[in-house]
Formats: C-alpha cells, sequence, structure tokens
C-alpha cells in the first residue's frame, strides 16, 4: 500500500470536486507562457486537453502517429456520449449516473472518480453543443436521447451513428484554433518511443518521426498521455489497426504502475469475423441493442435462414436470462451469453460463431423510416461489409475485443505514479472498474481532457514556475534516446524471414483463446508459456525490409508487437492473481450456479497496480483498497 | 481470384515514380482492398523487399486516412464506401487493377500511394472552428436549433478528410471539403456568429494553398465516399458573398 497515495480529497462525495477547484494552487497567467505541456495522443481526451491548456495559456506540444489529429481513433465511436442531464424528466441525476457506473463496473472503480465524472459529463455536453456537434435534436429544438445498455434511464446524447467522429471533430476544431493562436505546436506522424525522467520527474518524451525515421528529443515541465487502450492486443478487435499500447507501456517501465491490465472490453455486437486474412473487426453500436433483439435457434446446428425459423422456435436468450434488462444488458453480460450459446452449439452463419440482431419487431412497430433515422449509416456499413441487409434478415453478430478498462494507475488528479507525468482518457484505469458502460468513454475522455485535467494540472504546474525551459541536452535525454535507438537497430538486425503482422495475429490469437471472455488457471499458464514461445521466436525470425532513417511502417508495427509481448504477460500475471470473478474478467473458476460472475470482495476489492522492476524480474503488485462510503456493494444482477 | 495489380512505385517526393506489376494469385473475395494489399505486402516483406506503402487506420470507413485511386476512381468504382470498405467481390477473376496515389498538387506523393494531406489542416487552422473556450458554454438547451437545419448540419458535418474530392477534382479544388464544414457551422445558431470571419479565413488558406477553383462538373460529389453534397458549394458561395 506504501507507495500508492491516491490522493481523494476529504469531505463528502458531492463536494469533494468542488472544494478540490475551489483550494487547488493556481498558476499566474504571465507564468503559464513558460511552462510547457507535452500531450500525447489526439483524441477526444488528447485534443481535449492540449485545447483546454492552450486556452489556459500554457505552452502546449501536441503529438500523433497519424497523419492529422482528427484520425484518432475517437473518431470510430458510434453510439453516444452519456450526461446526466435529466433532459427526459426519467429519473436521472448526476448521483444516478455515478451509481449505475459504479455498479456497471462491478464495485472495482474509484468512488470519488467516478463521481467526478459523473459531474462534469453536463459541462461536456453543453461545450460539444457550443462547438458545433450537431447532436440529434428533437423538433422544438432540444437535444434528443436514447437508452444505452446497463441504465434504466434515457441520458445518451447522439448523432446517428457517429457520434464518436462529431465529438472528435468538435476537439479538433479547438485544437486548431489553439494551433492558429500559437498556443499548441501540432507534431503529427510521430510515435512517441520513451519517456524522459529527470530527477524523478517526466520532463519529455524521445519520439520518431515516421515519414524521415528522426529521433527526436522534446522537453517539458510536464507529460500528459492520452493515448488510448490496448485492444489490440487481440490483434482482430474494434480498434484502428495501428492503435497501439507503447506509449504507455514505456512509461510503465520508467516507473508509471499499471493497473488491471486484465480488464478488458470484450463488445457483444461486432461484425463476426468472415476469413482468415481479416485484418480488423466492426462494431455495430450498441445502441442497436434499443431495438432489436438477440437470439438464436431453439434448436442445434438449426441451418435454416433466419426469416424461415418461426417465432416459437426462436430463444430470445438475453430476454430470458435477463427479463428486468432484456437486450439492455451491459457489454459484458451479453458477451457471455452469446459465446454461451456459441459454444453450446446454437450459434448461426457458417462458422456458427454468431448470433442474431433483429430488426424485424422494431420495424414493425415503428416502420423503417424510424429504424433508418435512427441507425442508417450503421445498416449500410453491415451491408457494405456482409452483403447483407440488415432490413430484410438479422444481422449477424459476435463479440469482440473493444475497450481497455485497465490501463495505468493515476491518482484523482490524474496523475501516475512518476511525478509531472499523466494519464487521461482510456490508457488511465480509473472511472470504469471491471467493465465500462456503453457512451461512458466519450464521456469520460472528454472529461478528463477538457475539464479534469486543466484544473488538477496546476496543482504540480504551480511549483515548477521556478523551473527554466527543459534542456533536451541533459544526460537523461541522451541516454533514452541511446535506448530507443539500440531497440530499434535490434530490430532491424533481426533479418529473420515473417512479418511483425504475422506474429501479431498469432499472439492476438493466443489471447483471444485463453485471455478472452472467459478465463481459467490452466488456460492462463498455458498462454503465458506459448506466449514466452511466440516471442523468442520474433526475436529471432522477423523481417524489417529497408532502413531505420526512412518511412517504415513494418519497423513501426515491429516496436508495437514487441512492447505487446511484454504486456500480455503482465496482463495475464494480473488475471492469474485475480482470483474471482467481477465485470469483464470472468474466471471460470469462480462463478455462480447459474452462470453469473462471482465477486470476491474479502479478498479483491482493490485496484491492482502493478510496479516494473526491472527485465525478467517478476512484476511487484500494490494494492489500492476500495472503499466505498456512498455505494453498498451488492451483487451486480440485471435480471 | 487472380489478380494483376498495377501500383505506382515512387521511393519520395524528390524521385520519380513508376506502375510495377505484381501478380495476386489468391485473392479471396471476401478480403477488403486493403487487406488484399496486406497479403502482397506480406509476400514482399517475406522476400525481403519493400512492402507498398499507404496510409490506413480505423479499417471502418470513419478516420478518412485512406485513400487511393484504383481504377481511374477515388476509392474505386463502387460509390460510397472508402477503400478499406471495398470488397474484392466487385472485381472480376483475372482482372487488372490501377492503383495510384490521389494526383493533386497541394497533395505531394511521400511515398507509393501516400500522399501529404496537410494542406487540409491548415484550411481548418484558418478558420474551421467556433471560438469558445472550455467553461464558457452556455447550457446545451439555452439555445434552440431547428431540427431541420441541424439534420442538414450533421449530413454536411460527416467529411471524414480524406482527400477524394480534390482527388477526383479536374482542377484539384477543395471546395466540397471546406463547403461541408462551412455548411455545418453555418446551419447552426452556434456557428452564426463568425460565420464571416470563418468563411473569408477558409477561403484564402484554400487559394493560397494551389487548390483550383471550383468544376461545376460535380466530380467530387460523384466520388466522395461520403456523399457529401453539391448544394454545400452553392452555400458555401453564398456565405462567401455575404461576407463581404
Amino acid at each position: 500500500m506504501g507507495k500508492l497515495n491516491s490522493k481523494i480529497p476529504d469531505g463528502p462525495l458531492a463536494q469533494k470536486w468542488t472544494k478540490y477547484k475551489a483550494s487547488v494552487k493556481l498558476v499566474n497567467p504571465a507564468n503559464k507562457k513558460k511552462l510547457e505541456i507535452i500531450v500525447v495522443g489526439t483524441g477526444l481526451s488528447g485534443a481535449g486537453a492540449a485545447s483546454a491548456l492552450g486556452e489556459l495559456g500554457y505552452s502546449v506540444k501536441n503529438f500523433c502517429y497519424q497523419d492529422s489529429p482528427r484520425r484518432a481513433h475517437s473518431v470510430a465511436a458510434q453510439g453516444g456520449i452519456n450526461a446526466a442531464k435529466n433532459y427526459q424528466n426519467d429519473g436521472d441525476s448526476v448521483y444516478r449516473l455515478f451509481y449505475d457506473m459504479i455498479k456497471g463496473g462491478d464495485y472495482r472503480a474509484r468512488e470519488a472518480n467516478v463521481y467526478r465524472a459523473a459531474e462534469v459529463s453536463n459541462q461536456v455536453i453543453d461545450h460539444f453543443t457550443a462547438l458545433g456537434v450537431p447532436f440529434a435534436r428533437d423538433y422544438g429544438g432540444t437535444l434528443d436521447t436514447r437508452s444505452f445498455g446497463g441504465v434504466q434511464v434515457s441520458r445518451t446524447f447522439y448523432a446517428k451513428g457517429q457520434t464518436g467522429q462529431q465529438c472528435l471533430l468538435g476537439c479538433y476544431s479547438s485544437l486548431n484554433r489553439q494551433i492558429k493562436k500559437g498556443n499548441v505546436k501540432m507534431f503529427p506522424r510521430r510515435e512517441m518511443l520513451d519517456l524522459v525522467v529527470i530527477d524523478g520527474k517526466a520532463r519529455g518524451i524521445i519520439t520518431r518521426n515516421l515519414l524521415t525515421g528522426e529521433i527526436e528529443r522534446h522537453g517539458a515541465h510536464a507529460v500528459v498521455l492520452a493515448t488510448g487502450g490496448y485492444g489490440t492486443i487481440y490483434y482482430l478487435s474494434t480498434l484502428a489497426v495501428n492503435s497501439n499500447a507503447s506509449a504507455a507501456w514505456k512509461a510503465h517501465k520508467k516507473g508509471a504502475f499499471f493497473a488491471n491490465p486484465s480488464f478488458v472490453q470484450i463488445h457483444p455486437t461486432c461484425v463476426p469475423q468472415l476469413n482468415e486474412f481479416q485484418s480488423k473487426l466492426t462494431l455495430m453500436s450498441e445502441s442497436l441493442r434499443n431495438d432489436g433483439r438477440v437470439w438464436v435457434p431453439k434448436t442445434k446446428d438449426d441451418t435454416r435462414p433466419a426469416n424461415d425459423i418461426p417465432e416459437e422456435e426462436r430463444d430470445y436468450f438475453l430476454e430470458r436470462r435477463y427479463p428486468t434488462f432484456g437486450n439492455l444488458v451491459p457489454r459484458d453480460v451479453a458477451s457471455r451469453a452469446a459465446k454461451e450459446r456459441c459454444d453450446a452449439g446454437y450459434g448461426v452463419g457458417e462458422t456458427k460463431l454468431a448470433v442474431n440482431l433483429d430488426f424485424s419487431d422494431a420495424i414493425n412497430k415503428q416502420g423503417k423510416k424510424a429504424i433508418e433515422n435512427k441507425y442508417g449509416n450503421l445498416f449500410e456499413m453491415y451491408k457494405t461489409i456482409t452483403g447483407m441487409d440488415p432490413y430484410e434478415e438479422p444481422m449477424r453478430i459476435y463479440p469482440a475485443g473493444h475497450y481497455t478498462m485497465g490501463g495505468l494507475w493515476v491518482d484523482y488528479e490524474l496523475m501516475t505514479t512518476i511525478p509531472g507525468l499523466y494519464a487521461i482518457g482510456e490508457s488511465n484505469f480509473s472511472d470504469h472498474g471491471a467493465n465500462r458502460l456503453g457512451a461512458s468513454s466519450l464521456m469520460q475522455a472528454a472529461g478528463d481532457g477538457y475539464f479534469v485535467l486543466p484544473n488538477t494540472i496546476s496543482n504540480y504546474l504551480a511549483d515548477e514556475i521556478r523551473v527554466p525551459k527543459i534542456s533536451t541536452d541533459k544526460p537523461e535525454f541522451a541516454k533514452a534516446e541511446k535506448a530507443a535507438v539500440e531497440r530499434i537497430n535490434k530490430l532491424m538486425s533481426i533479418k529473420g524471414k515473417q512479418t511483425a503482422a504475422s506474429f501479431h495475429k498469432r499472439l492476438g490469437k493466443i489471447m483471444w483463446d485463453y485471455v478472452g471472455m472467459t478465463r481459467n488457471e490452466a488456460g492462463l499458464k498455458k498462454a503465458l508459456d506459448m506466449i514466452r514461445e511466440l516471442r523468442d521466436e520474433f526475436w529471432k525470425d522477423l523481417n524489417i525490409p529497408g532502413t531505420a532513417n526512412e518511412l517504415n511502417m513494418e519497423l513501426d508495427k515491429a516496436g508495437r508487437v514487441a512492447d505487446y509481448f511484454e504486456l500480455t504477460q503482465l496482463l495475464i500475471t494480473d488475471a492469474l492473481n485475480r482470483k474471482e470473478s467481477c465485470g469483464a474478467h470472468f474466471r471460470e473458476e469462480y462463478q455462480t450456479p447459474d452462470g453469473e460472475a462471482l465477486r470476491n470482495d474479502e479478498e479483491f476489492a482493490y485496484v491492482a497496480a502493478w510496479e516494473y522492476i526491472g527485465e525478467g524480474k517478476p512484476h511487484m503488485l500494490h494494492k489500492e483498497e476500495l472503499k466505498f462510503e456512498e455505494v453498498e456493494m451488492k451483487v451486480r444482477s440485471y435480471k | 481470384m487472380k489478380l494483376t495489380l498495377k501500383i505506382w512505385r515512387q521511393k519520395n517526393a524528390k524521385v520519380k515514380g513508376t506502375f510495377v506489376t505484381y501478380k495476386m494469385d489468391d485473392v479471396a473475395p471476401e478480403m477488403s482492398f486493403l487487406e488484399m494489399l496486406d497479403a502482397l505486402n506480406k509476400k514482399l516483406v517475406e522476400e525481403d523487399k519493400d512492402p507498398v506503402a499507404f496510409d490506413h487506420d480505423c479499417r471502418e470507413g470513419i478516420c478518412g486516412s485512406c485513400g487511393m485511386y484504383i481504377n481511374g476512381h477515388p476509392h474505386g468504382p463502387v460509390p460510397a464506401v472508402t477503400t478499406c470498405h471495398l470488397s474484392m467481390r466487385y472485381f472480376k477473376e483475372g482482372e487488372t487493377i490501377w492503383i495510384e496515389p490521389w494526383r493533386a498538387k497541394p497533395f505531394p506523393v511521400i511515398k507509393d500511394l501516400i500522399v501529404d494531406r496537410s494542406a487540409f489542416d491548415k484550411i481548418q487552422i484558418a478558420g474551421g472552428f467556433i471560438s469558445i473556450n472550455a467553461g464558457a458554454a452556455p447550457e446545451a438547451n439555452s439555445i434552440l436549433a431547428q431540427k431541420k437545419k441541424s439534420d442538414e448540419a450533421f449530413d454536411s458535418s460527416i467529411c471524414i478528410g480524406c482527400g477524394a474530392c480534390v482527388a477526383a477534382c479536374k482542377n484539384a479544388s477543395a471546395m466540397l471539403f471546406i463547403s461541408a464544414k462551412i455548411s455545418q457551422f453555418a446551419l447552426l445558431p452556434q456557428g452564426r456568429v463568425e460565420a464571416k470571419e470563418r468563411v473569408r479565413a477558409m477561403v484564402e488558406k484554400m487559394d493560397e494553398l494551389g487548390f483550383g477553383s471550383c468544376s461545376n462538373t460535380g466530380a467530387c460529389e460523384a466520388e466522395c465516399p461520403k456523399q457529401i453534397k453539391l448544394t454545400n458549394i452553392a452555400r458555401l458561395n453564398r456565405e462567401y458573398y455575404k461576407a463581404y
């Protein structure tokens, strides 16, 4: 416990944030300009933070690996963004949003952070609306909302199935305004290779210019990681194919603890894998479960087309198992239920690894037009990919790796265990416990970036005003740069036969088979051995053509995969350590007689924060005990 | 499927490029176009040859990273899809496919099929925003917006910034790209306040960066993977006249 101080402010939950803001140290406007902040990533949290910090007058340097900040993977979020506005008069409140997230996360998130995320959610909606995000509206001109899984109120704001795109472009526009003003300098096509720590504080990063191969040093008074999650650890996932965990992993190896790495969300509604060449899986928004009914045939190996199976021969298994929430159970529950049916032989389609998501009832009741208004682009996307028309026959869906609740450990101020290093958005662990509820990732990312970090970072920077501009000539920069170059050279010099992607694919398969929706001790241990073997093979038989001094996408991939070989081992270690089932982490040994997750609050009501203590040494576990003062820990039931 | 690929290979911006022929023996019709290129690259890397460079990321048609000329069409011959969503089932056994980068002066080739689209960012930096700081926003429902106009704003705002419109235009005009952003903000009450400054700044920057004028042929609309409408350009022109 000794090393972890979550810095949760005293006082009643509902007043913590207000009190914190009122007492936090501030930086005089004249001093802000002299303070440099690096932000890595340009998604909702990264672009939001860079904008807000620029607006405050700090000197910001913002980095992304894409050619433009507008392409960060927040762009692909579909269904919506939550806020506790209670515009529907349906009993919503900040407290209820907070409660839903705590329960949805299966009591493995930190109360104070979650409450604050719920609190700033309303500001996020106000801000996006003011930035010109065209959220759906009602005829009277007010904003519309819809329902999402795991809750019984309608609090999800949306822009058809492109809510992430619209919010991200809002962030991009506010970022552009600060770039124009000279407060933010943008560095696209840069990969962060290492974090530079000087006298125990984060003071900069080493990057590789992905166009020229040039290794660069960037200094700053503080560094913010907004680098997203590690869902591509499964190779096939709903993430962008270049999404990676390398920046967070490098920071981890420099001293930032990694928390709950085994908490990975497998999203229930994705287009199933069609073939072995597939490079990614496409999400079909959770919002579809508002109107779509999930079913499989009641008889095993029923090969009739879905429309030929009569109503009485269909098993609407979510409605059957969870009558209260029905098709709107949370993601972890829906995913496992689909897997259970498919494993038992009731799956549909050629691979039998799919279930039906049927809109015929909704189309009959509401008309095709209404359904098209809500989900038009998703239906088109589905048809483009599969050649099947969801207006005419049910969609086929299957779970896929999606979101990582685990991430860098942060305190209430979103600072990691390295002073001056912050982690925001999906890259931290703090708000979603063991399972994230739909439409709360955009909410948390934007909240962290625009409204939380800009307030908390001044508490640190107020003591940094006498520190001059960080010189990149310091030996720590040279050392980090040398290590980065050496690693690149090591990868380049293997000169074997296989591609980085082929290793990634095999690694992902192991992870999916043994560390996916359900896990058990024997499987986890087997996966560890298999990954070690594969890792050895990688370092002997990888091939990267060309040189490191030019655009070299094979080198980019290889570095990311090499880091995944390390992160997977920690992820599995964490999964082995957590001898309970909670949220998305389902250990087969720990389940109720009817197959639901069996938590063990006596022994595991803690955040597992792992410390890296050196190459080849086992990680050291630190426990942050979770104290629930407002909410009583209960069995999480959606029945 | 057996296919012949004619791919534009160009080491960098300084040297001349050329078409190189590749034979593909086992392309599956369920592959996406990029997965077909992945398969080619896998083979090339295994032979220690330089793989074909192309931009790509989300692979679900929303990030706007990918984009190439395929048989004379930006994003290929199928309407309303991005390259990453273009399925190989649209191609025929034995077909020859010509693959080129975007051809437009403001988008110089970086390598092979990758072009520099930073000019698009520069236009957005010039004025593609509403000036409001975090914390200053009024309560979201305090400003009402007509549903019809808001829906129209959405239809304009879904541009993914891929550059197909510029690549399709014989004048390499960025009018459709700009007009989408101008329209989105012009249709919303929040965007009206600085509408004049915005349209002036964005058009001025577009001209400065060497994009041509509108050809009035509608090639941009025909090739836009997100089906952004030509009416946006009409609205851009109207906004521009109003701004002076």
